[in-house]
């Protein structure tokens, strides 16, 4: 496939040089040499559409570090197919060399060194400058936003969404779909879509009291590109009012409704569509299912569940695109449409390494300037983490981000149990750097953020977590509601993932004494990102401050604590 | 005890229709059921029920159900304790044979829907609807 060669490109100019470059400073500038913005950009124009892609940003304007996960069980006919595919086998499975560029980008293993090698990676401001470029290729290129985007960041809380919002639309976006945004409170996200100067789309957001398309939001919008008439049909996240608060947005409902998906398809057909895109944040299975049993669709920009896929998926006559998050890479998908149909396509996904592309200046001031107001509370330095400990998140169980929450919550709020949230975003920290409250923010921060402390039974404890683990190992991939498993602290358990609800879960552990959870004894559980109204406690980003400032340097041990079976 | 031979086809029927149920039903279940189709076989096709897969609200979630045609559907909630829903009943004036309604239910389980046709025959439609605690929202 075109994609794979397009993108290896990069690669293995790299993998050219690594060998003889070692880590630090050195290291970092060999690779600022080897990879250049033109490769990295290096794409023949295709066909007479072009799609460009941007999903899960979770307010991440500047470069970050971005560990992708070690941990990605597939379920059902899912089982052993990207995305849930990871590390080594991923590297071989797209032939990405061992220490490349690619490998850093895409996979878990080796990221503290390698990141010495390749920077960081994202920063809206590289974005721009990809888009601009792909817009001097072609001018009229659609750019769309899968969501995910109002959300996740310091400013972003204190501004409920304005600075994501203000610098997105200076990279003039077409159109946009949701997820995280709604718990800004419906309320906000009215204000901030009457003023957009782009659709917010979902077909599927709903009037919750009558059961009837919601009229904030458009099924669909229509554009005419290259000659061709395209359709592209926003899908919001289906599961809002499970997985986040649904008293923030009362009035909206939700749910996959793929009867109505192809409602739309057959419609947009009827008016003359030429190519139908579906701007999803369904989250990659989802998708799947939903692209085998929707016919009509051409391409899918999926979003929501994080993965960045060097190639398309291809279900019947649709393909997949995953753009990976927080800003590590866009997509670029060329089309060919003639008589009415898409005839072939380019794909590439584009990895923004922070030294090597340039930022666009005005974006970059313009960032600054929504930071500004901030700027000196998010750059203090609340500790360090130690040389042997590389803090992150992304996974199906604990991430080293979630032990240490964990630990803060059992340590500031004198629980005997923690449980910490399985979401998919929260950039990195590597080894020996210093942890500033931005980037605490960064993995806390969130509007229901309040850290309660409460009293469970043993039973009720085992009961959530068979509950959360059905939610993301029920092998329907319409039945999986969200997240990662729930995170723990305190406590561990051996989970078989292959077992129904009500048997996955066994050998609970009392971790600092050894005991089994008596499901009849009451423990004291604190836990942060209640879905229930009216939650008390402190938020959970002074918390895990108050903990790192005790500590100092901050090391967390390996996580031995969950034993997984049948993965 | 002896059948005579209406009791014994009914009975066989009955064994029939349990195992096309691709579900495993409680005898409240298998009562209403009998009750509507008076045992006859049920089959498939021709009946579409909506429902989330998970609901928002396990307390009130949108159920529909279309048969073109249909003269009568009844929908169960498998898994309640009171499975019975209702029986939506369409005379011949009807425009269209479908019917939203919402129903509670007290945790995961399958809803059923069974259509009458014009003829006498029965089809079914069901689902699971998952009923969870929620949060942890990627």
């Amino acid at each position: 496939m075109i994609s794979r060669r397009d993108f290896l490109q990069a690669s293995m100019a790299a993998s050219a040089i690594i060998g003889a470059s070692g880590f630090g400073q050195w290291g970092r500038l060999a690779a600022q040499q080897a990879l250049t913005q033109d490769q990295l950009l290096q794409f023949e124009t295709f066909g007479n559409v072009s799609l460009i892609h941007l999903t899960d940003l979770h307010a991440q304007l500047k470069p970050i570090w971005f560990r992708e996960p070690e941990i990605n069980i597939g379920m059902g006919d899912n089982r052993g197919a990207v995305p849930h595919v990871t590390g080594a086998d991923f590297r071989r499975l797209y032939g990405i060399d061992d220490g490349s560029a690619s490998h850093y980008a895409l996979t878990y293993d080796d990221f503290a060194a390698l990141g010495q090698t390749y920077g960081k990676m994202g920063g809206i401001d590289r974005v721009a400058t990809v888009v601009n470029a792909i817009r001097a290729d072609r001018p009229d290129a659609l750019f769309l936003d899968g969501g995910d985007t109002w959300h996740g960041s310091l400013p972003c809380y204190k501004t409920e969404g304005q600075d994501v919002v203000n610098v997105m639309n200076a990279l003039r976006p077409d159109a946009m779909t949701f997820h995280w945004e709604f718990t800004l409170g419906s309320d906000r996200v009215r204000e901030i879509i009457g003023d957009l100067p782009f659709d917010a789309l979902g077909q599927n957001i709903f009037d919750a009291e009558w059961d009837e398309p919601s009229e904030d939001f458009k099924p669909y919008s229509f554009f005419e590109r290259g000659g061709v008439k395209i359709a592209v049909i926003g899908q919001a996240f289906p599961y809002m009012p499970i997985a986040n608060p649904g008293w923030m947005f009362p009035e909206y409902s939700f749910g996959i409704r793929d009867e109505r998906m192809q409602e739309m398809v057959d419609e947009v057909r009827g008016m003359g569509a030429e190519l139908v895109v579906c701007l999803s944040h369904n989250g990659f299975d989802v998708d799947k299912k939903m692209a085998s049993r929707v016919q009509g669709i051409d391409v899918i920009l999926a979003g929501h569940t994080h993965d960045a896929l060097p190639e398309p998926v291809l279900v019947g006559e649709t393909i997949i695109i995953a753009s990976g998050s927080n800003g590590k890479f866009i997509s670029r998908v060329d089309l060919d449409v003639r008589d009415g149909r898409m005839m072939g396509f380019r794909h590439k996904l584009i990895p923004i390494f922070s030294d090597v592309i340039a930022p666009d200046a005005e974006v970059t001031a313009l960032v600054e300037a929504e930071h500004a107001p901030f700027a000196d509370e998010m750059a203090e330095v609340i500790g360090t983490t130690d040389a042997d400990t590389l803090l992150y998140r992304r996974g199906n169980f604990n991430g080293s981000w979630d032990d240490l929450i964990c630990d803060a919550l059992i340590s500031e709020r004198e629980a005997d149990i923690a449980m910490s949230p399985g979401v998919r975003w929260g950039p990195s920290i590597m080894p020996g750097q210093d942890i500033t409250r931005e980037d605490i923010w960064n993995v806390t921060s969130m509007t229901y953020g309040k850290a309660y402390r409460t009293e469970m039974t043993g039973e009720f404890i085992h009961t959530i977590l068979e509950d959360v683990a059905d939610n993301l190992f029920n092998p329907d991939p319409y039945y999986q509601q969200g997240g990662d498993m729930v995170r723990l602290g305190g406590l561990g358990y051996t989970i078989d993932v292959n077992q129904p609800i009500g048997s996955r879960i066994s050998g609970l552990t009392m971790l600092k004494t050894g005991e089994t959870l008596d499901p009849a004894s009451t423990y004291v559980v604190a836990g942060w990102a209640s879905v229930n109204q009216a939650t008390e406690g402190p938020q959970i980003w002074d918390v895990v401050e108050n903990h790192i400032r005790k500590q100092d340097t901050v090391s967390v041990a390996p996580n031995t604590s969950v034993k997984v079976v049948g993965a | 005890m002896t059948f005579n031979r209406r009791q014994a086809l009914v009975m066989s029927m009955g064994a029939a229709a349990a195992a096309v149920l691709p579900l495993r039903l409680s005898a409240a279940i298998e009562d209403n059921i009998a009750a509507f189709t008076g045992g006859a076989e049920i089959g498939e096709g021709g009946i579409t029920l909506t429902a989330p897969e998970i609901a928002e609200n396990g307390n009130t979630v949108p159920v529909s159900v279309s048969a073109p045609g249909a003269t009568a559907i009844m929908i169960l909630a498998a898994g309640n304790p009171t499975p019975a829903v209702g029986i939506f009943h369409f005379g011949p004036l009807a425009g269209a044979q479908s019917a939203s309604t919402r129903i509670r239910l007290a945790g995961t389980q399958d809803v059923i829907a069974i259509a009458q046709m014009p003829d006498g025959s029965f089809v079914q439609a069901s689902q699971e609807v998952k009923v969870t605690i929620g949060g942890c929202g990627g």
